[in-house]
């Protein structure tokens, strides 16, 4: 592995291992796919076998689901201006609107959980249909991820504060941002799938 | 690999109002518009990989880098798999 | 401890109330003899280790390595002790049916020794095997220093190994899992499957899992990347070939059985209702699941396999691997089908005629692409020097056994015909002819190859060959019978039979067989054994005149590989450099090399793994959370870990290679 850095690149690109691990990433992303496909393909085999408990008519809410929505995509469009700040070699600007990505994806994972919660109290948790199984895995898997990776950001912010932006940190946060985007990329289908799917008359 | 920088993160701006202008016609057409429900889910699938794939390019920078076209490939072949899973999973199971 | 998760009603979860005769196995003598021996082998090691002081030679070159070269030797000596297990297992149930109505093993010990057998030899056997030699085969054949990610390379292999042992106590602390490798529901829900065997297969499979998605990743990456200069895609060893592609299957197929194994583990852990028939589940859903892994998975076993053969056969035929281009498009053709046939798995189980028909014709076109290699590898044969090593041995008769295997196939692919053979010995009988021919042989044959770069010494060749033909034959005598058995009616995984049906004799002639396959096992570690005292040394690197980069190396081989990255100018690139007389490198172009340092967060990961996971399978929640933690501790420290490696200056380089050949120009 050189040591050599390739300045004509953007700072995250310019060591050889970050640009392997920035296409290792893309990798990864090719088998989360995969995987959330199968929690889809359960969700939507399983979709109709409520057992007489609720169904997605009964418990779904427009509200909550688009406000759940619009904060997650709006964390998403946070952390694009994140990574253009990164570019234009602006850290605290970068920081900033990372940080606001991250209180947004709490934000999210805060109206998620009060969901979930409500769900529980009207009788409906994911031991009462497979419907309810399929639903709660789905969601809770997404979730799981946005959880982890508001974890690994908080890890990433203490390491730009303390080291400052060079190669390697850049190179951390583009790949986070890759993670990020990723997860609203999935939101759309549940958004689209699961949710509207469910609330069709 | 050539990264023009801009000054004002256009594509950004431009690809988030498009995915909230999708997202928003998506919620329209399934709760307000009395349309059937296939032609619904229909309209609504197809705003959903429109807006995912406006997203892989405008957000994720997938054409940067001497990668590309392996990551682009990757990406392809991923949702290949995934219909293969998602379609071929609803079909199996249909009884 | 009773809790209610405010998200979860977890009002239905049942703790297990463990007495200590449920906790340790109890009441099976062959049991007891097994443990006792266990025991006995682990205090000697700990014995040995302490006695010669060896604790810190053990941490510091194996346990914190992250080299190829040793995290592939790790692999092969796990895979072999599995193979021993795995073995014996054939061997107890062999010996169980040799005869109508035997007592030798009770229903439930024998259904607990069927489902470790398959899971045991597929997962813990031929994959680490395989992992093992692409570890130390492919870097070096690309001419590469390592491979894209060390570190997590070794992650990879202790992540295997927490997931091996865990999945390895669980006939002693337990009770094994009882529903066979494929455990289908209902019968390995909760309700028909009570106790903790089976989350021990949900479990135990999912972290090893982990180990193997991570190195599909790593060695794409590897490949894609980290080629020398000069090699481009269409002049790389055929064995490189192969596992590129076995990467792309890996990553595509892996996540599936990560949420069916999740799923499962919701279902017998959580009260869910994925796979139950309570609460509207559906039992064929995890088959549906499980196969779309599972077709692509012994694909996975399969093409790296017949990707040692290439190489073996080339370099023994002395001859250019017969058409590269086809084997590279096969390659891609079975990998790409391979996602469309899965469920000629479960033709029987309810299926539309469409869906049945659809996925026959989708199975019986994979064995084009399948015979398209066959008569590549024939054609190369011909007209070749051909010099009959072990090596050799393995991969010729691969040909003929796997030629059965692969025809047998095309008969099960007709799904009516299936509604017959469906479960009978004679669906055993095929897989085991794709599989031991396939697979085991290219194993054994690839252990040979590449034993001196491993170790510096050969295998000894009169004993491989007796190896070889115990195995030939026995593999034979213990498996053709077993067509014919099929066909007369005795169906899969049952434990005895009765008398007055027919299939006395032929059980008993396949119990021969397999015994001839164990002693053939025994004369393979005594050959281990005796070929580290008298085993003929390995002075020049390239002891079978090979063809391709990995026999460029001195021996032993230097942790960083090559002095300087050579340059590939065509196929076969050593073979060209070799005829055209090209010097390896000049002195004047050695560097300084860059590599990485060891580390012992893979390893306290695995260990996270493992308690985690036992905690798990015990629905012991409070050690699933410590063995979460410490996995994300590990992670969080490493995240923090600057990590820049250590350079080898030049003159440690240059001393290097002057030890290992001699005078460097």
């Amino acid at each position: 592995m050189s040591d050599h850095l390739d300045t004509s690149l953007p700072l995250e690109y310019q060591s050889e291992q970050s640009r392997l691990n920035i296409f290792g990433f893309w990798i990864f992303l090719g088998a989360e796919i995969a995987l959330f496909a199968t929690l889809f393909a359960t969700y939507f085999v399983l979709s109709g076998m409520t057992a007489g408990g609720p169904s997605q008519l009964d418990l779904f809410k427009e509200k909550d689901v688009m406000i759940e929505t619009i904060l997650l995509l709006v964390s998403s469009f946070t952390c694009g201006l994140a990574i253009f700040s990164m570019r234009n070699h602006n850290k605290n600007a970068m920081l900033a609107w990372f940080i606001i990505t991250l209180l947004l994806g709490a934000g999210f994972i805060y109206f998620e959980l009060h969901e979930f919660i409500d769900y529980v109290h009207e009788g409906a948790t994911m031991q009462t249909s497979a419907f309810l199984s399929g639903f709660f895995v789905l969601l809770g898997t997404h979730g799981a991820h946005v959880t982890l990776g508001i974890l690994w950001g908080i890890l990433l912010i203490i390491q730009v504060v303390r080291n400052g932006l060079n190669p390697v940190t850049s190179r951390k946060f583009f790949i986070i941002s890759l993670y990020w985007h990723f997860l609203d990329v999935v939101w759309i289908f549940i958004f689209t799938f699961v949710y509207l799917g469910g609330l069709i008359q | 690999m050539e990264h023009g920088h801009t000054k004002y993160p256009i594509g950004h701006i431009i690809g988030f109002l498009l995915s909230l202008a999708m997202t928003i016609l998506a919620a329209i057409v399934a709760l307000r518009s009395g349309l059937p429900k296939p032609a619904i889910m229909s309209i609504i699938g197809v705003l959903a990989f429109m807006q995912a794939g406006m997203q892989l390019f405008m957000f994720m920078h997938i054409k940067e880098s001497d990668n590309s076209a392996v990551q682009i490939g990757n990406i392809i072949y991923s949702i290949i798999i995934a219909l293969t899973i998602v379609l071929g999973s609803i079909w199996v199971m249909h009884n | 401890m009773i809790w209610t998760c405010p998200i979860i009603n977890t009002k239905g979860w049942e703790e297990n109330r463990l007495k200590l005769d449920e906790f340790f196995v109890t009441g099976e003598p062959i049991i007891y003899v097994t443990e006792a021996g266990i025991a006995l082998a682990m205090i000697g090691i700990l014995f040995y280790l302490t006695y010669f002081k060896k604790w810190k030679w053990l941490w510091n070159n194996w346990l914190t390595t992250v080299d190829h070269k040793k995290i592939g030797v790790m692999y092969i000596l796990v895979a072999v002790l599995m193979l021993f297990r795995g073995g014996v297992d054939a061997l107890m149930m062999r010996a169980q049916l040799t005869a109508p109505n035997l007592k030798l093993l009770d229903a439930n010990h024998y259904d607990g020794i069927f489902t470790t057998h398959g899971t045991i030899m597929i997962l813990f056997m031929a994959m680490p095997f395989l992992m093992g030699l692409i570890n130390i085969a492919v870097p070096l054949q690309i001419g590469a220093r390592d491979v894209a990610y060390p570190m997590l390379n070794a992650f990879s292999f202790w992540t295997f190994a927490a997931g091996c042992a865990l999945f390895n106590i669980s006939f002693i602390i337990g009770g094994s899992p009882t529903a066979g490798w494929t455990s289908y529901f209902p019968l390995a829900g909760t309700e028909f499957s009570p106790g903790v065997g089976n989350n021990y297969y949900a479990v135990a499979l999912q972290i090893a899992g982990i180990g193997t998605l991570i190195t599909g990743i790593n060695f794409l990456v590897t490949i894609l990347k980290m080629r020398t200069k000069g090699m481009t895609m269409m002049k790389m060893p055929m064995f490189v070939w192969s596992v590129l592609i076995m990467c792309i299957i890996i990553i595509f197929a892996f996540p599936v059985l990560t949420v069916a194994l999740a799923l499962m583990t919701f279902d017998r852990l959580a009260g869910t209702h994925f796979f139950t028939m309570a609460g509207g589940g559906m039992p064929m859903l995890w088959s549906n699941l499980f196969w779309i892994w599972g077709h692509p998975e012994v694909y996975i076993v399969l093409l790296p396999s017949l990707g040692i053969y290439s190489e073996i056969i080339s370099t023994f035929a002395k001859k250019r691997l017969f058409g590269y281009k086809s084997m590279v498009f096969s390659m891609l053709a079975i990998a790409l089908f391979s996602y469309f046939t899965w469920v000629h798995h479960f033709f029987t189980m309810g299926n539309t005629a469409a869906v049945n028909s659809f996925f026959s014709i989708s199975t019986m076109l994979i064995a084009i692409p399948t015979g398209v290699k066959l008569f590549n590898w024939i054609f190369t044969i011909h007209k070749g020097k051909v010099k009959l090593t072990s090596a050799m041995l393995w991969s010729l008769a691969f040909i003929p056994n796997f030629l059965i295997g692969g025809v047998t196939g095309v008969m099960l692919a007709m799904a009516a015909a299936d509604y017959q053979y469906h479960n009978s010995y004679f669906l055993i009988a095929h897989f085991h002819y794709t599989l031991i021919p396939g697979v085991a042989f290219a194993c054994f044959a690839g252990l040979h190859y590449w034993y001196p770069k491993m170790f510096g010494h050969m295998l000894n060749e009169k004993l491989g060959k007796i190896t070889f033909w115990f195995w030939m034959v026995g593999f034979n005598v213990c498996f053709l019978p077993q067509f014919v058995l099929g066909l007369k009616g005795m169906t899969r995984r049952m434990y005895t039979y009765q008398e007055g049906l027919g299939w006395d004799n032929l059980n008993m002639v396949s119990t021969v067989g397999g015994v001839l396959m164990g002693i053939g096992f025994l004369v393979l570690v005594w050959n281990i054994a005796y070929s580290i005292r008298h085993g003929e040394r390995d002075v020049t690197g390239d002891p079978w005149d090979g063809r391709t980069l990995e026999w460029a190396t001195p021996t032993p081989i230097p942790p960083y590989n090559f002095a300087v990255a050579p340059v590939a100018e065509e196929i076969d690139a050593y073979w060209n450099m070799k005829q055209k007389k090209t010097p390896l490198y000049k002195k004047v172009d050695v560097k300084p090399i860059h590599m990485p340092n060891n580390t012992g967060m893979p390893f306290v990961a695995a260990v996270g793994f493992g308690l985690g996971g036992f905690g798990l399978v015990f629905s012991w929640w409070w050690l699933a959370i410590v063995g979460l933690i410490i996995v994300l501790g590990c992670l969080a420290w490493r995240s923090f870990d600057p990590d820049k490696g250590h350079h080898i200056p030049v003159k440690e380089i240059l001393e290097t290679e002057e030890a290992a050949r001699g005078e460097v120009v």
